[in-house]
């Protein structure tokens, strides 16, 4: 962090920078101190626990890389982050390609908008448990949707998504998508609505179909919200733990496991401390990787333009 | 203006004298605990009505779900400094850094005045309880995890007599597949297999090599030709339960007592489903303890923790109920509501149905383990169960399987 340096003069006449706006910033004194102290200072203890062996109790009984050894040997970690891998990159292509859609159907001015809308927005006021556990019923072979085509006729009918190691993370994506879509058509339905009618009429003029409107005019023209967008997924998808808990608690066996399921029962059912706050360093070390190049390129850039 | 104030604070003083000699009379201790199913409710409320025949007053803190759950609140409430007067925990090795820590109570004077040495068996449960030389929890009953329930109607409809051992089981297996029934039914979780693994392991490949790995921790007796034997047999299991798809340990259960399965490896608590069910030991199902081929039983259970309190009228109460929930009539009317075993062999527990007596002789005959949670760690203990959740979900070979176990049993602590 930079302090500015700019010493506070005592002539008067040109008040220093930091005085300037003073009482906004003396308002927003307490949040840039629970950022430091919860977020920064919390961040900062837990990576330097991360070397130590601290099993229930934190303690500084320095082990080196040891918890990252045993991390990255450790099956269970690298099925974590293979299955947040195969969830991270279907759920966001998924969820953007759905929310746009759909954003895009409501924007053709059809009748009862407001209804479709509020349908398609309402899975999203559900909290992931429910959500998780909905599905898990929906996906019961015994009781869900299976037996009800299987009723209808279709006796050889197979869909076991939530029993099945291979295909248990689509179980997930199915539940994932069917709540967030909603939150994403809005945004996008508002980023629609902020396209100028007259961009749609010149393409008329020129002869546009359509769909190549929305795909090389308007979407380019919506950056900043897909750009919105992108940061909501993106965060879902790393936090990714109460739908897994509520809907196949990381089963059948470990085929389902998550990254923020491991940190959890590494500390609290292994009672490892370490070796969680070791998984959750990692996880921070990817947000970071991914985090770092696009805020260069988003705010970087801008100061250069 | 100084009268007023002198008498404003004779009247603050004797509040507080009266407050403290209430304190005295009865005291206020709040006790958590993960016991919420009927029987466990039930069984918890023999400790309450007895606590509060003492003209004290027990303040329930149960805790829905699992110990999973439950322990993390309880040990998470401890450590912030917001400590309940008694909580429930699993003996063994659950509560170490608390206590190393100073945060639990030194019971040490209330076990030599009750004279819990020579009252206890098997006397593993006070070691457990016992760290450098002092005691820390009394332990309030025995849960074994070495049973297989296996039901009648299922072997009846297959027209097969009900197995009297593992191997007769593992037989009678093809032929209960022909008749469309389920022959092992296995919730989908990791401490599930787990246990079933213990089972077919004491079963197979013995006591000794048992003891050399989950007492000694020695790898290469895990490496051994007995383990490579058990991890087979448990291959074996996995394709007997290869169609169970049931998460819940009393889901599975269900299965057994519906005859839509022919067997279900569980522990001795599972017996409270089939009492619900209302189904009698002998004619509905049968139990067998080791499998039916070595009748050992591990003495895992529950213990009462006390944490540290300033309160000198707490402290003295915490002690009186330490000692209550060891006494002989709570003893007799907690087991027989939880259906687990006393932690004293000299109490009458004639009333108990059969499968607790085939327990409690096998305790008499000194048929004793420590359990899982005495000789590892928690961490351990979930790369175990990690371990066999994804050994029994997948088709990862036995060879394989026995490789990655003999790894965390060298690295166990």
């Amino acid at each position: 962090m930079t302090v500015p340096s700019v010493p506070p003069t005592l002539s008067g006449k040109r008040p220093s920078k930091l005085f300037k706006n003073w009482m906004a910033k003396m308002a927003s004194l307490p949040m840039i101190l629970t950022a430091l102290v919860v977020f920064v200072g919390g961040t900062a203890w837990t990576v330097t626990y991360s070397f130590t062996g601290s099993r229930m109790l934190p303690r500084t009984k320095w082990v080196g890389l040891d918890q990252y050894e045993r991390l990255w040997s450790s099956d269970r970690w690298i099925i974590s982050i293979t299955n947040l891998g195969i969830y991270g990159i279907c759920s966001l292509i998924l969820t953007l390609f759905i929310g746009f859609t759909l954003a895009a159907c409501l924007d053709r001015k059809i009748r009862f908008e407001g209804v479709f809308r509020s349908i398609f927005l309402y899975p999203f006021a559900l909290s992931f448990v429910v959500t998780g556990l909905a599905w898990q019923w929906i996906l019961n072979p015994d009781f869900g949707m299976q037996s009800v085509v299987r009723d209808w006729g279709w006796t050889a009918f197979s869909f076991d998504p939530l029993n099945n190691p291979d295909i248990v993370m689509f179980g997930l994506l199915i539940a994932g998508i069917w709540q967030g879509s909603g939150l994403i058509m809005c945004i996008m339905l508002a980023g629609l609505r902020g396209i100028d009618e007259d961009i749609w009429k010149a393409a008329k003029v020129d002869g546009i179909g359509t769909v190549k409107t929305y795909i090389m005019v308007v979407i380019p023209m919506m950056r900043p919200v897909f750009v919105t967008a992108l940061v909501l997924i993106a965060a879902g998808i790393i936090k990714l733990y109460d739908l897994v808990v509520a809907q196949t608690g990381g089963g059948p066996g470990l085929s389902s496991e998550v990254p923020a399921k491991y940190v959890i029962e590494l500390m609290f059912r292994a009672q490892n401390l370490g070796q969680g706050f070791a998984a959750s360093t990692m996880m921070l070390c990817s947000v970071g990787i991914i985090l770092i190049p696009w805020a260069y390129l988003e705010f970087g850039g801008r100061k250069r333009g | 203006m100084s009268k007023i104030l002198k008498s404003a604070l004779l009247g603050t003083a004797l509040t507080a004298a009266t407050a403290t000699a209430v304190m005295a009379e009865g005291v206020e201790l709040e006790v958590t605990h993960w016991w919420t199913s009927g029987g466990e409710a039930a069984a918890v409320a023999k400790f309450a009505d007895a606590w509060n025949a003492t003209g004290n007053t027990w303040v329930d803190g149960a805790i829905a779900g699992s110990g999973g759950t439950a322990r993390p609140i309880i040990i998470s409430r401890i450590i912030g400094g917001d400590p309940m007067a008694a909580t429930q925990l699993n003996h063994g090795r659950q509560a170490e850094e608390l206590i190393e820590a100073g945060l639990l109570l030194d019971l040490t004077d209330v076990a030599e005045a009750g004279g819990w040495a020579e009252i206890v068996n098997p006397s593993s449960l006070l070691d457990a309880c016992t760290l450098d030389g002092k005691i820390y929890c009394v332990p309030v009953n025995i849960h074994s995890a070495q049973w297989i329930w296996l039901s009648h109607a299922a072997y009846e409809s297959a027209g097969l007599d009900v197995p009297t051992d593992w191997n007769e089981f593992t037989a009678s297996a093809g032929s209960l597949k022909e008749a469309g029934i389920l022959p092992l039914a296995m919730g989908q979780q990791g401490w599930q297999q787990n246990i079933a693994f213990g089972a077919i392991t004491l079963a197979v490949a013995g006591q000794e090599a048992w003891n050399g790995v989950n007492i000694d921790k020695n790898a290469d007796v895990a490496r051994g030709p007995e383990y490579t034997a058990a991890f087979e047999a448990v291959a074996a299991a996995r394709d007997l339960a290869a169609e169970s798809n049931v998460q819940d340990w009393n889901m599975a259960t269900n299965l057994v007592i519906t005859g839509q399965a022919g067997a279900q490896i569980m522990g001795d608590w599972a017996q409270g489903e089939f009492s619900v069910a209302e189904q009698v030991e002998g004619k509905d199902y049968s139990c067998l303890p080791g499998l039916g081929l070595n009748p050992v039983i591990d003495t895992g259970g529950d213990a009462f923790y006390f944490p540290v309190n300033d309160d000198p009228a707490i402290t003295a109460a915490q002690k009186e109920l330490a000692a209550l929930l060891i006494s002989p009539e709570v003893q007799v009317s907690f087991n027989l509501a939880k259906g687990s075993l006393p932690v004293r062999g000299d109490i009458d527990m004639s009333t108990a149905n059969g499968c607790m007596q085939k327990g409690l002789e096998i305790l008499a005959n000194g048929g004793v383990l420590p359990s899982g949670d005495i000789s590892f760690s928690q961490d351990t203990t979930l790369q175990i169960e990690d371990l066999q959740a994804q050994f029994w979900s997948s088709d990862m070979s036995a060879a394989d399987a026995q490789a990655a176990y003999a790894d965390i049993i060298a690295n166990a602590d």
